[in-house]
């Protein structure tokens, strides 16, 4: 039951943090994608904040087997570089650049009642299904 | 520098990371927002703590939009090809890669992960040229 709670309760922290750097709108992610006119840097220091705060927890927590609600450590198994995350990574980047749209605030922005994510969101459901067949 | 909010999204980044902090230390899962959204809807596997997530993610800007009094500023394309295409391309491109903005971006940097790291500048990589290319068609100022 709290590892549902918490899920939420991590859920609200980051939708609140998403809206207060100012990532939720579209037009801040283009302008940091946008490095040869009007450049805003602005999400670096979102990126750079976040990491900020988890790198040091994480290294603390690095060697325990559970969690403290009793559950097992789940970390990405793969180590190596791989055609996939190469391919796939660049294509996200491409998507990203579209529309200034990642899907943190993808879905956060369905508390605008803009229908155009809904659309976004969607079409974002129907890749992540594609993928089977890659 | 234009448009540069550098305190709101400093501040901001780490409530994130304090998020990714709380989530890690009780679920021992990563918060990477891609694979919570595709395993709320495609897998069994932690699916109500996943939604619960996604629920949140909408619930926390509702009751700060409802608590706060500053304005909320949200521009977007208003072409629905470039969003159909965006999307597709979003939700394809972080399942084959593994990850996005928050589980590359923000919990691999964090973990030192080298996978993560060369995606994370792979992924901005190709957003700047799609930016850039956007705006030799005037799309984008």
């Amino acid at each position: 039951m709290s590892e549902k709670l918490f899920s939420l309760l991590s859920g609200i922290i980051f939708g609140v943090g998403l809206v207060i750097s100012g990532m939720t709108n579209p037009e801040k992610v283009i302008g940091f994608l946008s490095i040869t006119h009007n450049w805003d840097a602005s999400l670096i220091f979102v990126m750079g904040g976040a990491i900020l705060v988890f790198a040091p927890f994480f290294y603390l927590m690095k060697n325990k087997e559970t969690s403290s609600l009793g559950f097992k450590i789940n970390l990405p198994q793969k180590k190596d570089l791989d055609k996939k995350i190469l391919i796939g990574s660049s294509l996200f980047g491409v998507g990203w650049g579209l529309v200034g749209l990642c899907p943190g605030p993808a879905v956060s922005s369905i508390a605008l009642f803009q229908p155009i994510t809904l659309i976004f969101l969607i079409a974002m459901l129907v890749g992540v299904l594609a993928n089977k067949y890659f | 520098m234009y448009n540069f909010t550098p305190y709101s999204a400093l501040t901001g980044g780490i409530i994130i990371g304090c998020s990714v902090v709380l989530y890690f230390y009780t679920t021992g899962r990563l918060a990477g927002i891609s694979g919570i959204f595709a395993n709320a809807l495609t897998s069994k596997t932690n699916k109500t703590s996943n939604l619960l997530f996604l629920l949140g993610l909408v619930i926390g800007p509702l009751g700060y939009f409802f608590l706060s009094s500053a304005p909320v500023k949200f521009e977007i394309t208003n072409s629905y090809i470039l969003i159909i295409i965006a999307g597709f391309l979003v939700g394809l491109g972080t399942r084959m890669g593994g990850g996005c903005t928050s589980g590359h971006g923000i919990c691999g940097i964090s973990r030192f992960s080298f996978r993560s790291i060369v995606a994370t500048i792979t992924f901005i990589i190709t957003g700047v040229i799609t930016v850039f290319i956007l705006q030799q068609f005037g799309i984008y100022l």
